[in-house]
């Protein structure tokens, strides 16, 4: 990434430069989007909320009495008639990050100015969304089927239901939120609202492909959340 | 400007200021090349000017309307907070004549009170109201940078009381469970609205912090990318520091409640064991077992000690700047300030479980905490030091305001001083759960920035509503509120010493009788005397409005951004054609050589040369 050019300020490297920024007037993260640093900051609170539920989770796990079910066994998909560990999960993560990388890849096109290929990209994401939160629709329906409920577990301790349904209901319910975005940015994107600079709803806020890339952050955030969920739930 | 300045890069030509300060060799006369400000960098932003009266006084995007409108409900839920009080004082001075209360309802009242004062009073009216009203205008903005999320900010926080509000309504009614809301009790049955109290509780709670998180954004990115030209971090008032990072300490803290009251809520409705150990009930185990009651409370208090530096960050930043305009004196060490306030907001996250000595968790937790509970005491000592400092030859205006700035110093020595009781943890213990403990975060949580708040109404209400609040009014209401207080809150410390426990609902037949049934009658008149005098600034408020001294513009003499707006009250829009450009700090006071006892921001060094101003 190369320094935004800005009248009368000079960019130096490292350190300094950081102190620079932070000491001048204006804005101290020179040429970012108001947008942008709202995501970030928006992310970073965020944070703190998937790092209290996962705390939560390794507490709730390591005090109860009563044993926690074997994840590789409680997960496993049946394929023919051997179990196969990690099978639906490997393929929604799978589908997951790989619709970080075709969000990645709107982002890129929408700042060439690309509508179509960035609107199909965009599209491309939010089916890859889309196709995640139902396979994990498919994997609670099991869970629940073979009678895991969030206040009972026949494998075990019943926290294990309690944080599973919550952890992965709240991570799904922020993929769903996103995918209900990547739609509705599709169809602007497809209708031209950023190439236009088109005013949205009762506010004077333009359109402007920088748009894009702030959906990206949180859907790449939202991969990165589920990484982590992943591997506290799945492999410990 | 010559084009060989321009060359040298912006932001060195901003520090040029140093060429002012070169007056002070006898006058070098004036160099046009020091009034020089970079350019703007960020493009001017579109406002929606609202056309009808639901888009500009109803669902309006202008912040200044957004903080009146946060002041407002703020203080009507904290007027309902007092009456609450009065109900609670009530009953333990003249349990006679609280007849229609029983126990249930005392409980409720209690946490009501809390919760109430806390987060919907305290948190919304600093943050909200002042934030939102003065963050925009001090750095020099048009508006906050989002507008539209900002008044969806406003009507979550609506929305928040109505659900809060209609507990008082529901079947059972709101929880009792102690503003602390800890678990297994606050769901179980026996106290009091466990049922839908506590829900509607925890649903108003993610409410609030989902609003909180929408102005807080807000907040952040005007302070951080949204200033004037000229206005630097380090140029930017006190308030605007105190509210900005309370706004980061909530922003990493409410997360935590959001948690908590999540999982209290899955506890609740679905029966899940967050929370809820194995529990007999008249001999019978509950269907819960295996949560960690304590859990919540780590989770409770992450969020419950940065919320006390939430509410106490904005108060000492605005007490700053109104002790140094009425003693016409720079602040002292505004540096040392600054840094004080970021140094509180870091420690107060690793002092949560300073409120947990006695929660049966692992002592060494215990020696950590009162450790880093300790520490806090020294930005702090600092800031009550520059405070003094900064009064100390100062030209002391001894209006209402300036009563208000030392009313609050007094009381947070005081109310810090017992704070070191019990962040103590073998003084604490015995202390614990007692009058001992109300008696000091009421002093230095709720009177001191209270009285922040009311120097604050007085200082600024000229701005919002061009006249001057009466004089005489307010110092009737400065030392009814005052002394008032001292009656209440002094007692209690003796009570807690004689070990009279918080939270209990009578306590007649007890060994405390003697000399605690005089003091708790005392207390209760004091409270019922408070609570009445703020009846004074409601009519001095509504009497102004009328019949007001009419208070033109900068009334103060004051420097900041605030006043210096082309019409009082300021327009949506704030600056009229042009963003003002700031050339100094908000503080040079009674600077030697200057023609007036202040130089406002925008006061180019070209038109002060023979003034002797610090390079700031």
């Amino acid at each position: 990434m190369s320094d935004p050019k800005i009248e009368g300020y000079e960019f130096k490297p490292g350190f300094k430069g950081m102190a620079q920024d932070t000491g001048s007037d204006q804005t101290m993260f020179k040429g970012v989007h108001w947008g942008k640093a709202m995501m970030w900051i928006f992310l970073l609170s965020h944070t703190f909320i998937f790092s209290c539920f996962l705390i939560s989770y390794m507490k709730g796990r390591g005090s109860t009495l009563i044993d926690w079910p074997n994840t590789s066994e409680v997960f496993s998909l049946h394929v023919g008639s051997t179990p196969v560990p990690l099978l639906l999960i490997a393929i929604m993560t799978f589908v997951l990050i790989t619709s970080s990388g075709t969000m990645a890849l709107a982002v890129k096109y929408g700042y060439e100015k690309n509508r179509k290929m960035c609107g199909w990209l965009i599209l491309a994401t939010a089916i890859g969304g889309l196709t995640f939160v139902g396979m994990q629709a498919f994997e609670w329906s099991k869970l629940i089927h073979e009678g895991v409920r969030p206040w009972e577990n026949p494998f075990g301790a019943k926290q294990f239901g309690s944080f599973f349904f919550m952890i992965t209901g709240f991570h799904g319910t922020h993929v769903s939120i996103g995918v209900i975005f990547l739609f509705i940015y599709a169809y602007k994107t497809f209708k031209g609202h950023y190439d236009e600079g088109k005013r949205g709803w009762f506010t004077t806020m333009k359109g402007n492909y920088v748009e894009i890339e702030i959906l990206g952050l949180y859907w790449h955030f939202v991969d990165l959340v589920w990484v982590f969920i992943f591997a506290f739930f799945y492999l410990w | 400007m010559s084009d060989e300045y321009e060359n040298k890069t912006g932001y060195q030509a901003q520090s040029s200021e140093t060429i002012s300060s070169g007056g002070r060799g006898g006058g070098s006369g004036t160099v046009p090349d020091a009034d020089h400000v970079r350019p703007a960098e960020i493009p001017e932003q579109d406002l929606y000017h609202g056309h009808s009266f639901i888009t500009k006084w109803v669902f309006c995007q202008d912040a200044k309307v957004i903080g009146v409108q946060y002041f407002l409900l703020a203080t009507f839920t904290g007027i309902i907070g007092l009456i609450l009080s009065w109900l609670m004082r009530l009953q333990l001075g003249f349990p006679e004549a609280a007849g229609f209360m029983t126990a249930e309802h005392y409980y409720q009242f209690v946490t009501m009170h809390g919760m109430i004062m806390v987060v919907y009073f305290l948190t919304a009216l600093f943050l909200g109201g002042f934030g939102n009203y003065l963050i925009p205008l001090m750095v020099g903005s048009r508006d906050m940078v989002f507008p539209y999320l900002n008044m969806v900010s406003f009507w979550s926080f609506f929305v928040a009381v109505v659900v809060l509000l209609a507990s008082f309504f529901v079947p059972g009614g709101p929880t009792g469970a102690g503003w602390t809301l800890y678990p297994p009790q606050a769901i179980l049955e026996g106290t009091p609205g466990s049922g839908m109290g506590i829900l509607l509780m925890c649903i108003s709670l993610i409410l609030f912090v989902a609003g909180f998180t929408m102005g807080g954004l807000n907040y952040m990115i005007t302070v951080l990318q949204a200033r004037t030209r000229g206005m630097t971090l380090m140029r930017m008032p006190l308030t605007v520091w105190g509210i900005f990072t309370a706004t980061i300490l909530a922003m990493l803290a409410f997360p935590a409640l959001l948690v908590g009251g999540l999982m209290m809520t899955l506890d609740n409705v679905l029966g899940t064991s967050f929370f809820m150990p194995t529990i007999l009930k008249a001999g019978e185990v509950l269907e819960y077992g295996g949560g960690s009651p304590i859990l919540f409370q780590h989770l409770f208090w992450f969020f419950g000690h940065p919320e006390v530096y939430i509410v106490a960050l904005p108060a000492f930043g605005i007490v700053s700047d109104l002790i140094s305009v009425h003693a016409r004196k720079n602040i002292f060490g505004y540096r040392m300030m600054v840094w004080a306030i970021v140094g509180i907001g870091g420690l107060s996250f690793f002092v949560w479980a300073h409120h947990m000595y006695v929660s049966g968790m692992n002592p060494w937790f215990g020696f950590f905490f009162a450790t880093t509970t300790l520490i806090i005491a020294i930005p702090t000592a600092m800031k009550v030091y520059n405070w003094i400092l900064t009064l100390w030859r100062g030209n002391i205006r001894l209006n209402v305001v300036m009563l208000w700035c030392l009313g609050f110093i007094v009381t947070f020595v005081n109310g810090g001083i017992t704070g070191l009781f019990l962040g103590n943890v073998t003084v604490d213990v015995p202390l614990s759960d007692t009058y001992f403990v109300i008696a000091h975060f009421h002093m230095v949580m709720g009177i001191a920035p209270l009285m922040v708040i009311m120097g604050a109404v007085y200082h600024w209400f000229p701005l919002v509503a061009g006249r001057f609040l009466d004089e005489k009014l307010g110092k009737w209401h400065f030392w009814l509120t005052f002394l008032g207080a001292y009656s209440i809150y002094f007692p209690m410390h003796y009570l807690g010493f004689i070990g009279v426990p918080r939270r209990y609902f009578e306590m007649y037949d007890s060994p405390y009788v003697t000399s605690a049934v005089g003091m708790n009658e005392f207390i209760s008149v004091a409270a019922f005397i408070v609570g009445a005098a703020q009846l004074i600034l409601i009519y001095n408020i509504i009497r102004t409005l009328k019949i007001g001294k009419p208070a033109g513009h900068n009334p103060w003499q004051a420097n900041s951004l605030e006043w210096l707006t082309p019409s009082v009250p300021p327009e949506h829009g704030n600056w009229g054609e042009k963003l003002p450009v700031v050339h100094r700090w908000p503080y040079d006071f009674s600077v030697p050589g200057a023609k007036e006892d202040f130089i406002t921001q925008t006061t180019p060094p070209s038109e002060v040369t023979e003034t002797e101003v610090e390079k700031t």
